[in-house]
């Protein structure tokens, strides 16, 4: 697998939050899921499209540690790495 | 004495476009809503009334709902606060299939990506009560909840569950009706199988060329209230629901009772909640499907629950001429069409009905639109009937609103 990037992962999870609902310049590695409206069914489809385009795994239990968008792009990356 | 139920709003997405008022008065007019064997809400763009949000995780069935569900509270005068307490508020809407575009499409997934890759948002987006729950999100109606699952009668169902809710006191208002959004290669499949739709995509019924039904897609939603509550708030009465009656045939899968004794009695049992008889009914909005076995078995129970005489007077005419068959939505969409009729004193037409059959021998107002004729300054009445696979028989009885003093 070529190496993924941070810079590159944040690009494609801001772009998934996006379609999912909030303005993507409302999107921010602070952004918390909360005020984005984003729940857990939203995370869900984000962590197959992870697995799907990174070959990252993220289970139930990873998930639900992640309280902001910086927080679910750390742990892509570092799983990615 | 029953508590009185008057609908304050209505709300429709159908092949005729989007709004309530739009069906009567394009059905009216004789333009039919039906092309390449389907009616298809062509005008609907979800972007259009719905967030970004709402669409992706909504099914189409339940974002007609929701925006019928929208037009009807706004014109309840609902939108800016509800006017009751949230928990006395129903919502009941009827689906006859569910989230079918969503059960294909996560097949699909399934097949060619894997069980990992089937979307979390799959059940909750077809689950048939998903237009029930999104409406109770939207405008956080709190009190009885639910889909209704009857084929084609679900609709005039969830109206009469919604009538009894309120009646028994359960509830102080409701916002029912139904929807379908099944105009998919596989339901098309399903259906042609069975031979049921018509294979030259032509919707007339009664006439005797009629070759099955043309399945349709939309929503038809209602705001019902406590009558004397409505009053209070100085609420715009559209119409009453007076009369619900409800029987099954126990007889066929797909087949209604030759005889149509049960769906007679639906009728009957209609006429009697409601308090009316059949000298006092105006009009009569057909089930009307453009299937040779309904449209036979049901002109028979209309005879029976009428009087022979009697159901010769009355104009009956088939909104699914001009919009199909729109399944679990038909029996919400066609009470709207029925109270637009007794509100505005126009009959639409059974359009394309030109060859009588000699067995169908009622009033199908052929052609075009006519006055509604009402005997003696009585308020108009009119009864809508759905009859559905399974041998689900309902009848709703609707009437124009109390006049609130004789005129001069």
């Amino acid at each position: 697998m070529p190496a993924v990037t941070a810079e590159q992962v944040e690009a494609r999870v801001i772009e998934t939050l996006a379609s999912f609902g909030p303005d993507a310049e409302d999107i921010t590695r602070s952004s918390t899921f909360e005020e984005l409206d984003i729940d857990s069914l939203d995370l869900v489809e984000l962590a197959q499209i992870v697995e799907d385009e990174y070959g990252v795994v993220l289970k139930g239990e990873d998930m639900k540690e992640l309280r902001t968008v910086g927080d679910a792009i750390d742990l892509i990356v570092s799983r990615a790495g | 004495m029953k508590r009185r139920v008057v609908v304050t709003g209505m709300g429709a997405v159908t092949p005729l476009g989007v709004g309530a008022r739009l069906l009567h008065e394009r059905w009216a007019a004789g333009v039919c809503g039906i092309a390449d064997r389907a009616g298809r809400c062509a005008d609907f763009e979800p972007s259009d009334h719905l967030s970004v949000k709402e669409v992706r995780r909504l099914d189409r069935f339940a974002q007609f709902a929701l925006v019928a569900a929208a037009e009807a509270i706004a014109q309840a005068g609902w939108e800016e606060e509800l006017p009751y307490d949230a928990l006395r508020v129903g919502c009941v809407i009827a689906t006859g299939i569910g989230g079918q575009e969503t059960v294909e499409a996560q097949l699909d997934v399934l097949r060619e990506r894997g069980p990992r890759m089937v979307s979390p948002l799959g059940i909750p987006q077809y689950m048939p009560n998903a237009a029930a729950a999104a409406v109770s999100m939207k405008h956080r109606l709190q009190g009885q909840t639910y889909g209704v699952v009857s084929a084609c009668s679900g609709g005039a169902h969830a109206l009469g569950s919604a009538l009894r809710m309120i009646q028994c006191g359960d509830a102080d208002a409701a916002v029912a009706g139904g929807t379908e959004a099944t105009l998919t290669p596989f339901a098309f499949a399903s259906f042609d199988a069975m031979q049921a739709l018509s294979p030259t995509g032509i919707s007339r019924p009664f006439d005797a060329r009629r070759d099955g039904f043309v399945m349709g897609e939309g929503a038809g939603v209602l705001v019902l209230e406590e009558a004397e509550a409505a009053a209070r708030r100085g609420a715009t009465v559209l119409g009453e629901l007076v009369g619900y009656g409800s029987t099954a045939d126990a007889y066929h899968l797909t087949a209604p009772r030759p005889g149509g004794e049960p769906a007679a009695r639906a009728i009957e049992f209609a006429l009697r909640d409601a308090g009316l008889t059949a000298e006092q009914i105006d009009y009569v909005n057909a089930h009307g499907t453009s299937t040779q076995l309904n449209d036979a078995a049901e002109t028979v129970a209309l005879k029976t629950a009428l009087g022979e005489e009697r159901a010769r007077q009355i104009p009956v005419s088939s909104t699914k001429s001009a919009i199909g068959h729109l399944l679990g939505a038909a029996g919400a969409v066609e009470a709207v069409a029925t109270i637009e009729t007794l509100r505005t004193g126009v009959i639409p037409p059974t359009l394309g009905y030109e060859v009588p059959d000699p067995e169908l021998d009622l009033d199908f107002v052929p052609g075009e639109a006519r006055p509604l004729a009402v005997g003696n300054g009585r308020r108009p009445a009119a009864i809508s009937n759905s009859f559905a696979f399974g041998g689900h028989n309902v009848t709703l009885v609707l009437s124009a609103p109390e006049r609130p003093e004789p005129g001069p």
